[in-house]
């Protein structure tokens, strides 16, 4: 089964961090990331920028329009995404668990809806 | 026979409809062809067979990566695995807790849909709604339909033991059948899964059982444990939950289910509210904090030093939580300063605490107690 899991933590909290705090926050990811793809459980996963680049969009009849950020406000903001494999739902919690942004953020588990092949 | 062909077919919906065909094909054969000797072992098999005339004909979706086992299913050890196994998935930490205790009772006790629905005070339609909604995460997300592993079982095992004492609880005052049917289930994951704070539950509930018949009048007023008549407590449930309390202790990992089982039965095992040891409750409570502190426990801790130590110790205590601003809002903190208050002699006192915990009581037992008290102490009845 493939899960998607989403970061969502204060951006607030990055941006506001020291040098010496990015950079330990850095190597914690690495090294997750290092693990998961030893393991197997790893086939994709990106940071985002904040949510201050985000520009929304949507068509409404035929007609465009963008608007700057995310549709609400929210304490915590999608920040990146990790899209794991994993044998059943208990095993991708626990991939999810090890993620370091879960000790101060939420880390949402989704399963991949998987089409059938024609 | 439902958890195993769950395990061997991988789908809940899917099993209970082959368990109903293989039924169903059992009372045209047995009648003329004889009872097999196995009659589970070939009721399985059949709900199986079923199961995948079913799939054949297309009237349901194959579900993702299903495999039909070829050889027969095994009887014993087996069917006690597959019993666990729903327990558990039934009360996996990522479903609806509505539907946690709504699975459990219908998949694991066999209660129907309606008799859940009428024990929780919601509609038949709406719990229906949630339990097909949970059995299609189970599917949907592949929550995993197995017994976990040594290091997440104490998690997963407090999810299972809260949905059985969140059952005896809704028949704590009203509905002997439902604690009835919590106790049978905490004996069922006793035997499945000997561990000590299942014991613990297990012990509990017995316990607290025991004393139901003395725990109302027959108007439904709530009886305080002190005047309930102590010789028509259930002597055979005492024991039996005090020889459990023991048993679980000598594993020597103590837990909350444990301690507060064992302070039920200092209560049990006493002549009377003087004879109670409450220097041995009070100690008891002491761990119990120390484990799982919580503002509630400090109250029933600050109740026991009242009865050891006099009701003016007590009351400093509950007042230090009023204080902190921690259960202001829950009757029973009030009701029990006004029970202080009350030995004390401070009417006045008792009765605008008693007031108190009259506006915010829920359950009709206790308010119909509070009224009486209040009564006592003469205050003015509202009409």
């Amino acid at each position: 089964m493939r899960y998607l899991c989403l970061i969502y933590e204060d951006e607030k909290a990055w941006m506001n961090a020291s040098q010496a705090e990015m950079e330990k926050g850095m190597a914690e990811y690495n090294a997750f990331t290092e693990g998961i793809k030893k393991n197997g459980n790893y086939i994709g996963g990106e940071a985002l920028q904040p949510t201050g680049t985000a520009t929304s969009v949507r068509v409404r009849n035929g007609k465009v329009s963008t608007t700057d950020g995310p549709y609400v406000e929210t304490k915590e903001q999608l920040g990146g995404y990790y899209l794991i494999s994993a044998k059943d739902l208990d095993e991708a919690v626990k991939v999810a668990a090890r993620i370091p942004s879960a000790r101060n953020g939420t880390v949402e588990v989704r399963p991949i809806q998987e089409f059938s092949q024609p | 026979m439902l958890a195993t062909l769950i395990r061997l077919l991988g789908d809940f919906d899917l099993a209970e409809e082959a368990l109903q065909d293989a039924f169903a094909a059992a009372v045209e054969q047995w009648p003329t062809e004889g009872t097999p000797a196995n009659p589970r072992a070939w009721l399985i098999s059949a709900g199986r067979f079923k199961a995948i005339d079913r799939l054949r004909r297309g009237r349901r979706e194959v579900p993702g990566e299903l495999e039909l086992p070829v050889e027969p299913p095994e009887d014993p050890p087996d069917v006690i695995d597959d019993r666990l196994r729903l327990i558990f998935t039934c009360c996996h930490p990522s479903l609806n807790p509505d539907a946690q205790v709504g699975m459990t009772l219908r998949e694991v006790c066999d209660l129907t849909t309606e008799q859940v629905a009428a024990a929780f005070l919601t509609t038949a339609p709406t719990l229906a709604q949630r339990i097909v909604r949970a059995k299609a995460k189970i599917r949907d997300a592949k929550i995993p339909y197995e017994v976990p592993g040594r290091a997440d079982l104490p998690e997963r095992l407090a999810t299972v033991l809260h949905v059985i004492y969140l059952v005896f609880n809704q028949g704590y005052f009203t509905r002997a059948d439902l604690a009835a049917e919590a106790i049978r289930l905490g004996r069922l994951l006793v035997e499945l899964l000997p561990e000590p704070e299942a014991t613990g539950l297990l012990a509990l509930m017995l316990l607290h059982d025991a004393r139901r018949v003395t725990r109302t009048t027959p108007a439904g007023e709530l009886i305080p444990l002190e005047e309930q008549d102590r010789s028509r407590w259930n002597g055979a449930q005492i024991k039996e939950g005090a020889e459990l309390v023991e048993k679980a202790f000598a594993a020597r990992r103590v837990g909350p289910y444990q301690l507060q089982a064992a302070i039920a039965a200092v209560h049990a095992e006493a002549s009377s509210s003087d004879s109670t040891d409450w220097s041995e409750i009070v100690g008891l409570y002491d761990v119990l904090l120390r484990l799982d502190p919580s503002p509630v426990i400090e109250l029933n801790r600050a109740a026991a030093i009242g009865m050891r130590d006099g009701p003016e110790h007590g009351l400093a205590l509950i007042d230090m939580i009023l204080v902190r601003g921690e259960l202001t809002e829950y009757h029973l903190t009030h009701a029990a300063r006004a029970d202080l208050l009350r030995r004390m002699g401070r009417a006045p006192e008792a009765i605008a605490a008693y007031t108190r915990a009259l506006e915010l009581v829920v359950e009709e037992p206790e308010r119909r107690l509070i009224n009486r008290r209040l009564i006592e102490l003469g205050a003015p009845q509202k009409s």
